[in-house]
């Protein structure tokens, strides 16, 4: 069965690779509808992922856990959600209520808290981790903040010279940043290589 | 052309150098976060707390994919190392494929220990589907299971803010790495032990995965030698008026 898996695994990994170098009609149809089986499957995942979260939260009420309140209030809301999303479609008001008036206020919460959470790590940094390229990090996040700071008197250190300075830091910046991106391309290369040839199998319990 | 021929020119080093490894033993330089996680794990089996690992939001049909499949990598490992504790480690993830993927490898892990009983469904779980909702999911599980240490590895945005905070804010050891630059930037500034860059995928080779990850890492190691080979080349030739 592990074999027969890891078969299924590298011949649709192959074909949908080949489609994609080599656009020839039948790879293309083979590679569309191989992708299409897949997004079935994402989807199907969804459904039992969903369940997995009330599975888990059930449980916790049952075993009546600390905070179990929250997953009891979650489980109602999801069968509510769900319900109304059934009866009425995704278009109906209640649905749009649903989401503008909780989930949106609920993420822009969070997002709020994440600008006091990021302020406050910036603060501790030095205290964790006293050293040159912190100090640098530190710094330079600073210039870039004051630098793009929106002010009634225009850029804070003039037109030209902001620019000069933003431009400057940029550059490396920029250089940083690709240098990582080029890193993490390249483990992305070799992480798929050793899936797609079968010596990584993160499925069929191997 | 370029492209096929880069993936097979990748595929051949890799088996040639997984085959050449079997013979001589890797030296890998040494990472402060892998060293500290390996003592971390050990205590948690010790002293009965659990292992928190959060894979992120990957989804595998894109190219985030692959940090989860390095997240996938390492929870094989630590599975079988914390099989024999009283407390399994809990796997939460921001995606329904991933989900499923992480039962399947601790499942896969408690096997190869011997402990295929131990492994509850429970212990693998879909925290959320949206950035927030993941974090909103994932934060409890530091706060109320008994956590003492968490591994945050895979893809997430800034969102990872809110894990570090809850793991600091709990005393728990905290190792992160992420594919997001922006993730990155954050886990530097507010995490114990961040891993920066392609480090993300050095986690198999360190956690003892096998020898396909440690010759991954040198055949990253050649090929980026080749990109900065082509990299001042083009600028030479550029600099030269050769247009390519």
């Amino acid at each position: 069965m592990r074999v027969f898996t890891a078969a299924i695994a590298m011949v649709s990994g192959l074909i949908v690779l080949l489609g994609y170098f080599y656009p020839l009609d039948a790879l293309t149809q083979l590679r569309i509808m191989l992708t299409d089986w897949s997004i079935i499957i994402a989807a199907m995942a969804v459904l039992v992922g969903i369940a997995n979260l009330v599975f888990v939260q059930m449980d916790k009420i049952r075993r009546r856990e600390k905070n179990s309140i929250y997953g009891a209030l979650l489980v109602l809301s999801l069968i509510g959600t769900f319900g109304l999303g059934l009866v009425f479609g995704l278009d109906h008001q209640l649905m749009r209520l649903a989401v503008d008036a909780v989930i949106v206020p609920v993420e822009s919460s969070l997002m709020a808290i994440l600008a006091v959470t990021l302020v406050y790590a910036s603060i501790r940094l030095l205290r964790r981790r006293a050293d040159v390229m912190t100090v640098i990090f530190l710094l330079i996040a600073l210039i870039f903040l004051v630098l793009m700071m929106p002010t009634p008197f225009g850029p804070v250190l003039g037109d030209g010279l902001n620019g000069f300075t933003l431009q400057i830091l940029g550059m490396f910046s920029r250089g940083g940043a690709r240098g990582l991106l080029i890193g993490i391309a390249l483990g992305t290369l070799l992480t798929g290589i050793r899936v797609l040839f079968g010596i990584d199998r993160p499925y069929g319990g191997n | 052309m370029l492209a096929i021929g880069l993936v097979l020119f990748t595929a051949l080093l890799l088996l040639a150098i997984t085959f050449l490894r079997r013979k001589s033993p890797a030296v890998l330089r040494r990472i402060e976060a892998f060293e500290r996680l390996n003592r971390v794990v050990g205590l948690a089996v010790e002293n009965g707390t659990r292992l928190h690992i959060s894979l992120g939001r990957g989804n595998l049909f894109t190219s985030r994919g692959a940090s989860a499949l390095a997240g996938l990598a390492m929870l094989r490992r630590l599975a079988e190392r914390t099989s024999m504790s009283d407390r399994p480690p809990i796997v939460t993830s921001g995606d329904a494929s991933l989900s499923i993927l992480s039962q399947d490898t601790l499942q896969a892990g408690y096997r190869a220990a011997g402990a295929e009983d131990q492994y509850r469904v429970s212990t693998g779980r879909l925290a959320g589907l949206t950035p927030f909702s993941y974090a909103a999911g994932t934060i409890p599980v530091t706060r109320d299971e008994m956590v003492s240490a968490n591994v945050v590895i895979g893809d997430f945005g800034s969102e990872s803010a809110l894990l570090v905070e809850a793991a600091d804010r709990e005393d728990t050891h905290l190792v992160a790495a992420s594919d997001n630059l922006s993730a990155q930037s954050i886990l530097y500034a507010s995490a114990q032990d961040p891993l920066i860059g392609e480090e993300l995928f050095a986690s198999g080779a360190y956690m003892g995965a096998g020898i396909s990850h440690e010759a991954s890492l040198q055949v990253q190691d050649v090929l980026r030698w080749l990109v900065i080979v082509a990299i001042l080349g083009g600028a030479i030739l550029k600099l030269l008026g050769i247009n390519f």
